[in-house]
């Protein structure tokens, strides 16, 4: 009798150690110059500087695998697409009103997705829904470039890290294929979408917003340069 | 069992000399250099445009399969080169628009790939030979205006390193048979596209 050769315990704890291992490799900072290595590394960090946006990209991964087949590597493939043409815009200085309303509801949007186990029939309202979103995210990270960095280098970094965050969605979302995964996988999405809600607060309420004070904080101890290249 | 443990020891200790003599490491050849055909050689290591829209040319070959990745293999050289002689010879272009023109490379090719359009292997020719000659064409601008004064040697190093990546590069896209591969493939060509689009806007903001 042929037995199934898939060993996921294995494979889930080679995958976890590349994780924890690539979570916890600090900056290979062999001669970064200002105009080269700095841009990959501002431009791979920014996906990752805000809780709003890792939320939104995770969740299109977590997605995207309870979805199974075309929609795993459709709906990650669509965000980054869509992504570049939002920070192509907010590059060129096309104004896009609510923006960080729109971030808050990708998150709890997304996320409720995720909760419910929705499951259109057809691929096409997904991909409009993560479209739509990756318009956002990506005209706001348009918008917050560094000054002084290398172009193409920064805009590498950037799809790369969207591309890890939707990858390390896709990953977890896995699990899926067992009975526990499936309910774990939920209660990520009922986390997300509890993270949106909080985010859609903060941005009809800016002037409650407190990362800003700790961001200034953080700056007015940290040197210059680390912001500059961060 | 003796024996192997034996030659083992013998790796060991030989290994264990090697690291107690090291020579010294001249990494910081920047004044120095390579030597022209090293320093083309090296070129695609510190030129990530020029060898993404190289990669980006070589895997659309590559999926439109291996005709196509055959005639790319020696256009793109071939053209790289001639264009870098012309460039080499090029008089009058003061700032030329290589930003511009590598960023809607990147878009035009990464969409070509995500979308694996079903081109004829004839354009697939003639896009090998336009970008080819256009960036070898920028690279001779290049080379001229930094006064190396060995230029062919330079574009013969870059020629040869161009040969082996889309040899590479392509060869992988053609074996991409399984429809997981392919959609690797093409995943990479929507992050190449994506990365156009933003270095596009990237030059439009750095123009105002």
């Amino acid at each position: 009798m042929k037995t199934n050769s898939f060993q996921p315990s294995r494979q889930f704890a080679w995958l976890a150690v590349i994780a924890i291992l690539l979570a916890l490799a600090p900056n290979a900072q062999a001669h970064i110059l200002p105009d080269e290595g700095g841009g990959f590394k501002a431009g791979f960090h920014h996906p990752w500087s805000g809780l709003d946006h890792i939320c939104a990209m995770v969740a299109v991964g977590l997605w995207g695998a309870q979805l199974g087949g075309r929609a795993m590597w459709l709906l990650p493939v669509v965000f980054p697409l869509v992504m570049s043409v939002g920070g192509f815009f907010g590059l060129i200085g096309v104004p896009l009103p609510g923006q960080e309303i729109g971030i808050a509801l990708s998150a709890l949007l997304l996320g409720t997705m995720v909760c419910l186990e929705v499951k259109p029939k057809n691929l096409v309202w997904p991909a409009i829904l993560v479209g739509v979103f990756g318009f956002y995210h990506g005209h706001a990270h348009g918008v917050e470039l560094p000054p002084g960095e290398s172009g193409l280098l920064y805009s590498i970094g950037f799809v790369l890290a969207t591309g890890t965050l939707h990858a390390c969605g896709i990953t977890i979302g896995l699990v899926h294929r067992w009975a526990a995964g499936k309910i774990v996988l939920r209660v990520a999405g009922a986390a997300i979408a509890a993270c949106g809600i909080y985010f859609l607060w903060v941005a009809l309420h800016p002037e409650t917003n407190e990362s800003a004070p700790v961001k200034a904080k953080v700056s007015a101890i940290a040197p210059a340069n680390l912001w500059q290249n961060a | 069992m003796l024996e192997r443990i034996y030659k083992r020891a013998i790796l060991a200790a030989a290994c264990a000399i090697i690291f107690l003599c090291p020579a010294r490491a001249d990494a910081h050849l920047v004044t120095t250099g390579l030597g022209p055909v090293y320093d083309g050689i090296g070129h695609f290591f510190l030129s990530p445009g020029d060898a993404l829209s190289a990669l980006a040319l070589a895997l659309l070959a590559g999926l439109r399969g291996t005709a196509a990745g055959r005639r790319a293999l020696f256009i793109l050289p071939v053209a790289w080169f001639a264009g870098g002689l012309f460039g080499l010879a090029a008089t009058g272009w003061a700032s030329p628009p290589e930003e511009i023109v590598g960023a809607l490379s990147l878009l035009l090719l990464g969409i070509f790939i995500a979308t694996d359009i079903a081109l004829p292997e004839v354009v697939v020719a003639v896009l090998a030979a336009l970008i080819g000659g256009t960036f070898g064409f920028f690279n001779g601008l290049g080379m001229r205006e930094a006064g190396a004064g060995i230029g062919v040697l330079q574009l013969l190093g870059v020629a040869v390193t161009l040969f082996a990546l889309v040899a590479l590069a392509s060869a992988l896209a053609v074996t991409a048979k399984p429809m997981w591969a392919r959609t690797v493939v093409r995943v990479v060509g929507s992050w190449i596209g994506s990365s156009g689009l933003l270095w596009t806007g990237w030059v439009l903001h750095s123009l105002k």
